[in-house]
């Protein structure tokens, strides 16, 4: 490689080429930033129960087992979709009904089954959260997951 | 050891050590609850134990970065640390930071306390002080070495490791920044996430790893000096735009499936160059140096990187397969490969050649320690490949056929099996690391004698 380039080289290269590409990123990013707001999550406006729902769904950390728009760990499912695998996506009260339903079911203590724990919360709460997970199942996600099962 | 300040790596690197074991042990636990789920689950659920082990992964991985800038930036400036005393201050701010994350997560204390409770963002859950802590810590050490190096001789391993490792500190400001809109909160944490596994730790990595190959082949430093550079660019100039991997399904725009589609395939190229570069070092160096195990390691870390980090990203990156393979068990199988071969066997190397040096003796005791590399990367590799398949299947099943979560995570129980089997080899080789580090006092097995030949023959 000595005959190609010398240190130096190789150093402002390494200096040129990164500052070129974080200020292409910040960039972009800048225009992710307006596009979200704007457009992909615009469906549904950002209520403040959908804002306390996100801090349910934090407080609990309820993403180191399920996946939300398929992040967080894979020992639960998807729930980035679960209002739409429901089919409550457009009833938020029978969202929030079938949700009180599952979240009072828990733990199931079945043997051999995934148990997720019995959150004690109140009835605002689950409609809070509720509404976090159908404000999330609008957003305009390119068409993923492929299909209703997450 | 040329300098007394070295020293303070010894610290560091005993408490890395201590949570790497609590991390494995950690992974080991989470491993038997996928195929006996009924395991603690109302005393330590299943995402607790995740907390820990993902969460005790980072804080060791990073204390290790820290003891192993303590250890070769008094070389490289040819000076003492500025301040051992902030250093250990340093380390005591983190260690007590871990001991309340730990406390927090298992017994749930402080819950929905904006300062004392668990944050709840994946791997960022640390509760607010815990989070300001670290910050104060970092700028501590930012400050302890920029001096150390400022006032010393400067060298392109400490011009890379600094700006790896302030580039860490600046974004880790974004985990403070957590914004309501769920899409949004989620572009910003990956400038976390990502651009310190796929960014700057790449530099931190090249740094300590173009170290190690200095002082194990002994090529000449120009040669390692250019190398570095050609590497730490080719880490940005992918991992930067390569960010976009992750925007293809949370609401960002369409463009970025494009731009991470081509950026993050190449980021396998960063990850070539090192092997390469470990390669061509070691072949091209005139230096035998006593401790193989230092260099088995540093040959590992750089294959297993390639192959964990870079095959097995790519093979889940390109936005038409990540559309069936996002958040599925290859995921989980291209991270514990990457995490292993990239950041954990980095610092396993770097431990294997300092702690000689710092106990002032012989590489004791390399056989052992060799065993160990082999049990965990084995251990590790057979992981990947159970998890891959895995994966394989929930992706044709869940994603393909449509079936539900729940009865596809029941097909797959023969390979969680499998699984915790390849957990044990870990575990077990991590604890032979350990004990070969810190308790034997002679080698296992003498080194043969080398037949010295003259360039005549």
């Amino acid at each position: 490689m000595r005959e190609v380039m010398t240190t130096s080289m190789a150093r402002n290269i390494f200096y040129g080429g990164s500052i070129f590409f974080v200020l292409i990123f910040l960039g972009l990013s800048v225009h992710s930033h307006i596009y979200i707001v704007n457009t992909s999550t615009a469906s549904m406006p950002l209520t403040e129960s959908v804002v306390r729902g996100k801090r349910i769904w934090e407080e609990h950390a309820c993403v180191n087992c399920h996946s939300l728009h398929g992040e967080g760990a894979y020992f639960a499912p998807e729930v980035g979709n679960v209002m739409t695998r429901w089919g409550v996506i457009d009833k938020p009260k029978e969202a929030f009904e079938t949700l009180k339903g599952w979240m009072e079911a828990q733990p199931s203590r079945i043997p051999g089954r995934r148990q997720m724990p019995g959150y004690k919360l109140t009835d605002e709460q689950i409609r809070d959260l509720s509404n976090f997970l159908i404000w999330a199942d609008k957003t305009d996600t390119k068409g993923w997951p492929p299909n209703n099962a997450g | 050891m040329k300098y007394e300040s070295q020293k303070i790596a010894y610290a560091y690197f005993l408490a890395a050590m201590i949570l790497f074991v609590v991390q494995v042990s950690g992974g080991l636990l989470a491993g038997w609850i996928y195929v006996a789920p009924n395991t603690l689950s109302e005393v330590l659920p299943f995402n607790v134990v995740r907390m820990l082990h993902t969460n005790s992964l980072i804080v060791w991985l990073l204390l290790g970065f820290f003891g192993a800038a303590y250890f070769l930036i008094p070389e490289e400036s040819g000076r003492e640390i500025h301040s051992p005393a902030i250093a250990y201050y340093q380390l005591a701010i983190l260690v007590l930071g871990t001991l309340g994350v730990v406390v927090t997560y298992v017994f749930d204390l402080f819950q929905g306390n904006f300062l004392l409770g668990k944050d709840g963002r994946e791997f960022l859950e640390q509760p607010l002080w815990v989070k300001i802590g670290i910050v104060v810590a970092a700028l501590m050490f930012l400050y302890n070495v920029s001096m150390t190096v400022l006032a010393g001789k400067k060298t392109a391993i400490t011009n890379v490791l600094l700006i790896g490792l302030w580039g860490i500190a600046l974004l880790f400001l974004f985990a403070f920044y957590n914004p309501a809109n769920l899409s949004l909160d989620k572009m910003y944490w990956w400038y976390v996430v990502h651009l310190w596994v796929e960014g700057v730790w790449e530099l931190v990595m090249a740094a300590i790893l173009a170290y190690l190959m200095l002082k194990l082949t002994g090529v000449d430093r120009e040669v390692v000096e250019k190398w570095l550079y050609v590497i730490v660019g080719t880490s940005l100039f992918t991992g930067i735009l390569g960010t976009g991997h992750h925007y293809y399904w949370i609401g960002a725009p369409g463009y970025w499936q494009w731009i991470g589609s081509i950026f993050s395939t190449l980021e396998i190229v960063p990850f070539f160059l090192m092997m390469v570069f470990s390669f061509v070092m070691v072949w091209k160096g005139r230096r035998d140096h006593p401790n193989k195990a230092a260099l088995l390691w540093s040959l590992g870390t750089t294959t297993l990187a390639f192959f964990g980090a870079g095959v097995w990203g790519f093979l889940h990156t390109l936005h038409g397969v990540n559309y069936y393979t996002h958040g599925t068990q290859i995921t989980a199988a291209h991270g514990h490969l990457a995490f292993f071969g990239a950041y954990v066997s980095l610092n396993l190397a770097i431990f294997t050649y300092a702690f000689p040096i710092m106990r002032n003796r012989d590489p004791y005791n390399q056989v052992l320690n060799m065993a160990s590399f082999w049990l965990m990367s084995g251990g590790m590799a057979f992981m990947t490949f159970v998890l891959t398949f895995a994966g394989t299947i929930q992706t044709h099943l869940q994603r393909v056929m449509g079936q539900n979560y729940m009865e596809v995570q029941d097909q797959l129980v023969l390979f969680y099996y499998m699984r915790f089997g390849a957990g044990i080899a870990v575990v077990l080789g991590a604890i032979l690391f350990v004990y070969a580090i810190l308790v034997p006092q002679r080698e296992a097995i003498e080194p043969g004698k080398r037949d010295v030949l003259s360039p005549a023959e």
